[in-house]
């Protein structure tokens, strides 16, 4: 998988918040896989001193940061926060997150939009997260993004991919741009189902983070984007109305023939 | 008659009051050291929740937390017998049900009750929520007047208490124990700050009897009675070791808390608002580290009240009969 000229092999990306203890934090992002991991800015990094031991262990992780704008409300807010992302963590890479509706955490489309022009413009390789709609994801390609995110379902939910229509549509329609499924995952089968459907990726925390034993479910998600991945290199068949044998009936003795 | 050994504790914290309190009890000499003045507005210990929850904390505490908290929860019983044993209440909103239930999960010791037994319980949360956890195992005190209290204990024992005095444990003779907290970084490298976040409310128009833990997304928000109708609400948790005032943010998240607690609570005085920082280690389970006659106590972080004792214990039965405990001083 290549993002933005870089070669990642690991097609599970993971989030550093929500976890018991930054050690649970560190097994689980090994257990995973991860190459990439999403930092947030906002809260923690307010200030000069504030965090410097956190950061200390997520840099001492190995792990390429890809630091994001969780919380903005505004093209202005978010434009700023990826500027102050950019000095802290020294990379251009910046997953782009305006929050338009604070019940569902619902992305901004269409600020979502204007702020990735503003900071393609200045330099940044944005990561939008957006949601399913073909429009909305073809205007962040016009506008130079050569990566998309789109949701599976609202961040936290935990629901899976709630729209397969939509996101099937996507893939076929822009099959050459890198995907990644970001937000509402809960279970290491709606991971595989996303790398099965052809998505190249998918990024999440809750449903790590918060499991009963965070380094366990890390290690399952792990194998099943393996898996889902796998089985879209190695083609699905496609499913079918009425059911056909594996075995051909030719030959089957005939005293097994069904009886008419 | 053998001459009493002597041995000098450093920070008089909820970890170094404790340390010398069963020092003390034990026949030894102690002087408890502490850089700060009596009223430890600068120890962690100031703006704890006071709380001594060890079956609450299994949701996201390492065993070794829980297993040190049920001890220190004996200990804190028999030197403070006075001590609220009344439990504690996990209750959740509607939205916040998933929440719950996976709090329910990952701990135990809880029985679950419903909305007539909860109202049975806590009079003031009557109708306002389905269902709740109860824990009745558990216990809490007032940090500042319990250290107050514990100090007294302690010079009733014979020791000497010194406020206003910095010391390096390094350059201490005889057995020292270093309870610095987030000051020890010279011992411990990999020690942090965690900002912790309380407002402290004062209302009659609410009355609870045992702390009540209101499931968040993000932390464990309690609301801890005090007396004379005094309210502890905390606490964020926050990679920052930024010890400045609290901010508008989370101002707004503590009181929204308590006020969708319990309406009453918009009316309560804010009292107080405050920050600390909780030294923590990694894996947020605690330390003992021993180097010869030098052993440090650190990394209690949210814990302090629910491990102050039982380190203690371990720490007095390791310098009298050199068991080791590997759980916290496998680092040494």
């Amino acid at each position: 998988m290549r993002l933005y000229g870089q070669d990642i092999r690991s097609r599970l990306l993971i989030g550093t918040a929500l976890y018991p203890s930054p050690a649970v934090m560190e097994q689980a992002l090994r257990a995973s896989g991860a190459e990439i991991v999403t930092v947030s800015l906002r809260r923690e990094a307010a200030g000069g001193k504030a965090g410097a031991a956190f950061w200390g262990i997520v840099s001492a992780l190995g792990a390429k940061v890809l630091p994001n704008t969780a919380g903005c409300r505004t093209v202005r807010d978010a434009v700023t926060t990826a500027q102050m992302a950019r000095e802290l963590f020294g990379t251009p890479w910046i997953k782009l997150e305006v929050i338009g509706d604070d019940e569902t955490l619902q992305p901004d489309v269409v600020g979502l939009v204007e702020a990735a022009e503003i900071l393609i413009r200045d330099g940044f390789e944005v990561f939008p997260y957006c949601t399913d709609d073909l429009t909305v994801v073809s205007r962040l390609l016009d506008v130079g993004c050569q990566v998309v995110m789109p949701w599976a379902a609202p961040i936290g939910t935990g629901k899976g991919l709630v729209n397969p229509y939509a996101l099937r549509t996507l893939r076929a329609r822009f099959p050459e741009v890198p995907m990644i499924i970001d937000a509402g995952l809960g279970a290491p089968s709606h991971a595989a189902q996303a790398l099965e459907m052809g998505f190249d990726a998918v990024l999440l925390n809750t449903a790590i983070a918060k499991a009963g034993n965070p380094v366990a479910m890390a290690r399952a998600f792990r194998l099943a984007v393996e898996a889902g991945r796998t089985a879209y290199e190695a083609g699905l068949m496609p499913p079918r109305d009425l059911a056909s044998p594996s075995t051909p009936v030719v030959g089957t003795p005939f005293w097994h023939a069904a009886a008419p | 008659m053998q001459p009493k050994k002597r041995v000098t504790v450093v920070g008089a914290g909820i970890a170094g009051t404790w340390q010398a309190l069963l020092f003390a009890k034990a026949g030894y000499e102690v002087t408890l050291l502490e850089s700060g003045d009596p009223s430890l507005a600068q120890a962690a210990a100031y703006w704890a929740g006071g709380m001594v929850a060890p079956d609450c904390e299994a949701e996201t505490a390492e065993p070794v937390v829980v297993r040190l908290g049920r001890r220190s929860l004996d200990l804190w019983r028999s030197y403070l017998p006075e001590m609220p044993v009344t439990g504690s209440l996990v209750v959740a909103h509607a939205r916040d049900r998933a929440d719950f239930e996976r709090f329910a999960r990952l701990t135990s010791g809880h029985e679950r009750v419903g909305a007539q037994r909860l109202g049975e319980l806590e009079p003031a949360l009557a109708g306002r929520f389905r269902d709740a956890l109860f824990f009745p195992n558990e216990a809490h005190v007032e940090p500042r007047r319990v250290l107050r209290l514990l100090h007294r204990q302690l010079e009733a024992a014979g020791a000497t208490i010194r406020f206003g005095t910095t010391a390096d444990p390094r350059r201490l003779d005889g057995t020292v124990i270093d309870c610095r907290g987030l000051a020890a970084r010279d011992v411990f490298p990999d020690l942090r700050g965690v900002r912790g976040e309380v407002a402290l409310l004062e209302t009659q128009e609410v009355a609870l009897s045992r702390p009540v833990r209101l499931i968040h997304p993000r932390w464990p928000i309690y609301v801890v009675p005090r007396p004379g109708g005094r309210f502890l609400v905390g606490a964020t948790s926050i990679e920052s070791e930024d010890a400045g005032p609290v901010t508008v943010r989370s101002a707004l998240e503590l009181l929204t808390a308590a006020y969708s607690l319990h309406p009453g609570f918009g009316e309560a005085r804010v009292l107080e608002l405050g920050a600390g920082l909780r030294p923590a280690f990694p894996d947020h389970a605690p330390r003992i580290r021993i180097d010869g006659e030098r052993i440090a106590v650190n990394g209690l972080y949210r814990h302090g009240f629910l491990l102050a004792p039982a380190l203690a214990e371990l720490t007095l039965a390791y310098v009298q009969n050199g068991t080791r405990n590997e759980e916290v001083m496998g680092w040494s």
